[in-house]
């Protein structure tokens, strides 16, 4: 029983998880014009990709957008979990507390459309954003990832040994010095994962780009969406291969900076 | 006995006009509802190896925190060379610490931690880096200066976080539980090296411990702690010797206590009697009134075992070895009296080839008047 059962059950496994996106990369190296009919192997898709414009433009356009969210991201959820872990009383840090991971659980719909209508009236109060676009969409992005970049800074933060810090404090460096010198160093790979997290996060939103963005800022998933309702064609496959191999290489990069550290047991 | 004159300039505690260099007075921290030390008044002297000793929760550690700096006291003071640090931020204190866990910075290497307080007070990096190195020297590891922490095992961690609290050659260090994660042998080593240091850079320490052998052998007075109070400051002689409570002298060491009431009182001698074991003779104190309680404190070596019966009339009972652990420089035995009451007694094994007293054997014990301390609390 024992001996067959377990490895069969992950099989089984694997396959409901894997081959829907394996099916997918085999096929992006179809030679065929049908996407379901295969006609030999060949890379003309991925060719056709390169010269695609629009393509190429969108996918320039998510990846400055998810650079620059995750980089706010980083920063500004990082400041909220320290201030979350290491200050035990000021006002309103019970709020802070549990409104930290509300954009976790918000369904994106709602944020989408939330943002949109704070962008609109900022711009007919405020005069700024002019108009929406890449600015809309990376402030848009900075919101939710912030909350997931809070959460892993939070935890790292928890089990982090504070009497590190004390000991800064005790040979002679002021609070800001501290955080710089000793807080900042030994939680940097989980902000590095953060940050990763972060990017594949922004690259991978629809939702809320499609509500937030304004003309000529269309990211890589609007434009796959936009093309893919007007039929599947050969080269959404390559491109969908690319993403997934850079999604694949960054959940495993943050893996192993987590996995690191566990080791170390810092 | 020494010359008390050069006694009280080794012990200044001694000495009725001697200048505490730290002085804690009326402190008090309470958090919320619990209060973690209650009112403490404690002396320590320029130049001594001062230990809290005490269980965990008796705040001791609250104590010694307050003293870096990382607690605020709720009231009192705390004059460190005769200036109130009591509300002074730790990094502008003329303190260090040495933390339980060593905390050293695990991204910086050995030389780097060391060097770390001394760039913060803003020496230059060369002489930085040259104090550390000597300092390392000090704690024999100057050849893994350049080594991660990681790198390293747990005794040589110990010593870089020594090193590293010594190097800005602060007024106070404090140590807490410096040896706890020490196994045995490597903490008795440690325990001499700590006093050599301590002697030969004159720096004043206080260690706070739960053990009471580390305290004994490294502390030049002891300070016992129970429910955020100090129960008694004294030299380990005096604290094992003369304990003041019935919680002293069994946290301390063994003792059996016998309970009585106070039944005659000679100038030399006081008889009280006892529930358990009739009268029992005491050495006499003062101030002590008939039918008062009182309890007569032993220590488990200053009984004698015989198999035959003692000349002596008082003080000697009749039991029957009901335990024995064989220890090798000593041997410890429960012995039950006849009335059913238990005693521990130790023995040391002068002699190869005697033929010990053992198991199930009657025996008779007696013990010294002078060999009790009489407790009234």
């Amino acid at each position: 029983m024992r001996g067959w059962f377990l490895p069969v059950a992950v099989l089984l496994g694997f396959i409901f998880l894997y081959a829907p996106i394996i099916s997918l990369v085999v096929f992006s190296f179809n030679d065929s014009r049908l996407v379901t009919v295969w006609g030999g192997f060949s890379t003309r898709w991925y060719g056709a990709l390169m010269n695609d414009r629009q393509i190429i433009g969108a996918a320039w356009v998510s990846l400055k957008v998810a650079f620059f969210s995750a980089t706010l991201a980083t920063i500004i959820g990082t400041l909220g979990a320290f201030v979350l872990t290491r200050f035990s009383r000021f006002t309103g840090r019970l709020l802070l507390t549990g409104m930290i991971t509300a954009p976790l659980v918000m369904p994106e719909v709602i944020t989408g459309l939330s943002l949109l209508l704070l962008f609109i009236s900022m711009e007919l109060s405020l005069g700024w954003p002019a108009g929406r676009g890449m600015t809309t969409v990376i402030i848009a992005h900075t919101t939710f990832c912030a909350a997931f970049v809070a959460v892993i800074a939070q935890s790292r933060l928890r089990s982090m040994d504070e009497s590190l810090e004390e000991a800064a404090r005790d040979l002679g460096a002021g609070p800001v010095r501290v955080f710089f010198d000793v807080t900042l160093p030994v939680i940097t790979p989980a902000l590095v994962s953060g940050w990763l997290l972060a990017f594949t996060l922004s690259l991978d939103d629809l939702v809320i780009a499609s509500f937030v963005t304004g003309p000529g800022a269309s990211t890589l998933p609007m434009v796959i969406f936009s093309k893919v309702r007007l039929g599947v064609s050969p080269d959404v496959n390559a491109l969908a291969t690319i993403i997934i191999g850079f999604v694949f290489v960054a959940v495993l990069a943050a893996g192993w900076l987590m996995r690191k550290q566990m080791s170390k047991g810092l | 006995m020494p010359d008390p004159a050069i006694a009280a300039d080794t012990k200044p505690w001694r000495k009725p006009d001697a200048v505490p260099f730290i002085s804690v007075q009326g402190l008090i921290k309470r958090f919320d509802d619990f209060t973690a030390v209650s009112d403490v008044d404690l002396d320590i002297y320029k130049g001594e190896l001062f230990c809290l000793l005490g269980e965990s929760g008796c705040g001791k550690s609250t104590l010694l925190r307050m003293l870096a700096g990382f607690e605020t006291p709720t009231e009192g003071r705390i004059l460190i060379d005769g200036e109130d640090m009591a509300r002074v931020p730790p990094d502008r204190r003329p303190t260090n610490m040495m933390f339980q866990s060593y905390a050293l910075f695990p991204h910086m290497s050995v030389e780097k931690n060391v060097a770390y307080g001394l760039l913060r007070e803003g020496l230059p990096k060369r002489e930085a880096y040259a104090r550390a190195g000597e300092m390392l020297k000090m704690v024999k590891l100057e050849k893994l200066a350049r080594r991660k922490p990681d790198q390293l095992s747990g005794g040589q961690r110990q010593r870089v976080a020594l090193a590293r609290a010594l190097v800005k050659r602060p007024k106070l260090l404090l140590l807490d539980e410096p040896l706890g994660a020490l196994d045995k042998k490597l903490r008795e080593e440690t325990q001499f090296e700590l006093i050599r240091i301590q002697e030969s850079l004159g720096v004043t320490f206080i260690v706070v411990t739960h053990d009471q052998d580390e305290a004994m052998t490294l502390a030049t007075r002891i300070g016992v702690m129970k429910d955020g109070i100090i129960k008694q400051i004294g030299e380990p002689a005096e604290i094992y010797e003369r304990p003041n409570s019935r919680f002293v002298s069994d946290f301390i060491g063994t003792v059996n206590l016998f309970e009585g009431k106070v039944d005659a009182v000679a100038p030399d001698l006081m008889r009280i009697e006892t529930a358990e074991l009739g009268p029992v003779l005491l050495p006499p104190q003062p101030g002590l009134t008939r039918g008062q309680q009182v309890w007569g404190a032993v220590r488990p070596e200053r009984f004698a075992l015989s198999r035959r019966k003692p000349d002596s009339a008082h003080n000697v009972w009749r039991g029957v070895i009901e335990d024995l652990g064989y220890i090798g420089h000593m041997t410890q035995y429960r012995i039950r009296l006849e009335n059913g009451r238990l005693i521990r007694a130790s023995q040391s094994n002068r002699l190869r080839d005697e033929d010990p007293i053992s198991w199930d054997e009657p025996v008779w014990i007696s013990v010294q008047p002078a060999a009790f301390r009489v407790l009234t609390e």
